[in-house]
C-alpha cells in the first residue's frame, strides 16, 4: 500500500461529554450559548496544530514535588502519575503536550483568587508539563491533592482531582478536563462530575491504583489513560483540500 | 464489545478548566515562577514575516458581564496561508519563525485579552475552495463545560469572507458578522477588536468542529 492519506477527526460524540447548560453547576447557567454549536467540515484549520519540542522544556517540569521546592519538600502524599494517550482507533499520540495543574495537600490552590482556609505550603506550586513519548507513554510525580470546599451549594466539595489540558497533531482533538483518584467518596457527589452524562465516561476520569508500581519507602502510583479524537483514513476522494 | 471483536475507544470527556485555569496554563499570570520558557500571546518573532495586527476585545456573560477568569487561545496559518504542523499537506514552506499559536489570559481586572500577531494568509478549503484569512479561537473558562471554538474573520477582507465556504455554511446569515473583527487604528498600530459574547442577544456563533 502507498502513503496513508488522512483524512477528516471522527465526529465529537456530544453525548459523551457534559452539555454547555448544566442546571447544577451553576457557573454554567450564564456561561453556556443558547444556540446550538454549528458543526463544520473541517479543513486545513481543525487538522493541524503547532508543533512544540522537548527541549523547551525544563528538566524539573514534570515533576510537582521539586519543581517549586524551596527550603525543603512539601508536604502531603507522594504520588507517581503515569498513562498513555490513544486517539479513539487505539493508535499512539506521540509529542503531545500535557499540561497539568492541582492544589496542593490541604486543598488550597497557589492563586490569587483563592481564599480557603487550608494552608498554604511554601514548597509546592502546582503546576507541571511534559510531552507524550513514541508510543504515547506519559509520567509525572507529584502530592496528591487535597479536596477543597467551594460556592456552589453552600456545602458544595470537590473530590481530590488534578486538571489536565492536551495539545496534540489537529487542533480538533484539543482537550481540557479533570481526572480522580479511585475511592475517593466524593466523586459520587460532585455536580460537576454530574455533568457528564453516562456512568462509563465519568468512571474514564478516574485514576487506579497501580500497585506493582508503587516504590517502596517512595511513592504510590496511580495509572490514568487519555483518549482524543482519531482521524480515518482516506483511500478514495481526498476533499479535505 | 460487539460480535466482530472491534471496539473502539471513547473520546476522555471534557471538563470545565475552573476557575485557577491558570496555575497550570499560563502560572505567571497567578504569580507562580516554576518555567524557565513560559507560553504567552505573543506570536510574533523579529523575524516572522507579514503584516503585524493585535487582536483584542472581551467576553461577555449572559448579563453582558466581562469573564475575568477566561483563558484563550488561538490558532492561526503564516503570512501565506501556510500552517506551522507536520498535518498541513499543501508542500509549501512555512515560516519558519512563526508557531501559529499563542494563550493568553483575560485581565483580572477589566476582562480585555489581546494578542500580538500576524495576519494569517488565505488557506485552502474544502474541494478546491479557498477560505477567508481566518483565526481559529478557543475559550475555556469556569462555567464553561466544554471549550467553545470560534473563528475570527476580518472587517477589510468583504470580498474574501463573502466567498469562505465556512461563514456560508451558517444557514443565519445574520449571526455571520459575529464572526468579523473590526478594523481600528492606534498610533500606527493595527487593532482587530473581536468581542465574544457567550449568550443572548449577538451571540457568537460557535463551532462543532
Amino acid at each position: 500500500m502507498s502513503q496513508l492519506i488522512l483524512g477528516a477527526y471522527a465526529q465529537r460524540n456530544t453525548n459523551d461529554h457534559p452539555p454547555a447548560y448544566a442546571p447544577g453547576y451553576k457557573t454554567s447557567v450564564l456561561r453556556s450559548p443558547k444556540n446550538a454549536l454549528i458543526s463544520i467540515a473541517e479543513t486545513l484549520t481543525e487538522v493541524t496544530s503547532p508543533q512544540f519540542s522537548a527541549e523547551q522544556f525544563g528538566p524539573k517540569d514534570n515533576d510537582l514535588i521539586l519543581n517549586y521546592a524551596k527550603e525543603g519538600l512539601p508536604i502531603g502524599e507522594r504520588i507517581i502519575v503515569h498513562g498513555y494517550v490513544r486517539d479513539q482507533f487505539g493508535r499512539p499520540v506521540k509529542n503531545a503536550l500535557l499540561e497539568v495543574w492541582q492544589a496542593n495537600a490541604s486543598g488550597r490552590y497557589r492563586h490569587p483568587n483563592d481564599q480557603f482556609i487550608g494552608a498554604m505550603d511554601p514548597n509546592f506550586g502546582g503546576c507541571g508539563r511534559m510531552m507524550t513519548d513514541a508510543n504515547g507513554y506519559f509520567v509525572f510525580r507529584t502530592i496528591k491533592p487535597g479536596p477543597y470546599p467551594w460556592r456552589n451549594r453552600i456545602n458544595e466539595w470537590r473530590p481530590a482531582h488534578i486538571h489536565f489540558s492536551l495539545l496534540a497533531d489537529g487542533w480538533a482533538q484539543r482537550l481540557i478536563s479533570q481526572f480522580y483518584f479511585e475511592g475517593d467518596t466524593l466523586i459520587d457527589s460532585c455536580p460537576i462530575i454530574k455533568t457528564i452524562p453516562s456512568e462509563e465516561q465519568r468512571r474514564a476520569l478516574i485514576a487506579l491504583e497501580d500497585k506493582s508500581n508503587f516504590i517502596e519507602a517512595d511513592s504510590r502510583c496511580y495509572r490514568f489513560d487519555i483518549t482524543l479524537r482519531g482521524r480515518r483514513a482516506t483511500y478514495f476522494e481526498n476533499d479535505l483540500t | 464489545m460487539n460480535h466482530w471483536n472491534f471496539q473502539e475507544l471513547h473520546e476522555t470527556p471534557s471538563q470545565t478548566g475552573g476557575p485557577y485555569v491558570h496555575i497550570g496554563l499560563l502560572p505567571q499570570q497567578a504569580n507562580i515562577e516554576v518555567f524557565e520558557n513560559n507560553f504567552n500571546n505573543q506570536l510574533v518573532q523579529e523575524k516572522t514575516l507579514g503584516e503585524r495586527i493585535r487582536l483584542e476585545g472581551q467576553v461577555f456573560d449572559g448579563l453582558g458581564l466581562p469573564l475575568r477568569d477566561v483563558l484563550i487561545e488561538i490558532w492561526q496559518a503564516d503570512a501565506n496561508g501556510v500552517y506551522p504542523s507536520a498535518a498541513d499537506i499543501q508542500g509549501k514552506a512555512v515560516d519558519p519563525n512563526f508557531l501559529g499559536w499563542g494563550r493568553t489570559g483575560a485581565d483580572f481586572e477589566t476582562g480585555f485579552w489581546s494578542f500580538n500577531t500576524i495576519k494569517p494568509g488565505a488557506v485552502p478549503g474544502r474541494k478546491g475552495t479557498t477560505q477567508a484569512p481566518h483565526i481559529a479561537l478557543i475559550i475555556f473558562a469556569r462555567g464553561i463545560n466544554i471549550g467553545l471554538n470560534t473563528r475570527v474573520y476580518f472587517e477589510d477582507e468583504a470580498e474574501a469572507n463573502a466567498q469562505d465556504p465556512v461563514l456560508k455554511g451558517i444557514e443565519w446569515a445574520p449571526r455571520r458578522q459575529t464572526l468579523i473583527a473590526k478594523r481600528e487604528e492606534h498610533d500606527g498600530e493595527v487593532v482587530y477588536r473581536f468581542d465574544i459574547r457567550v449568550q443572548g442577544e449577538d451571540e457568537t456563533v460557535f463551532l462543532d468542529i
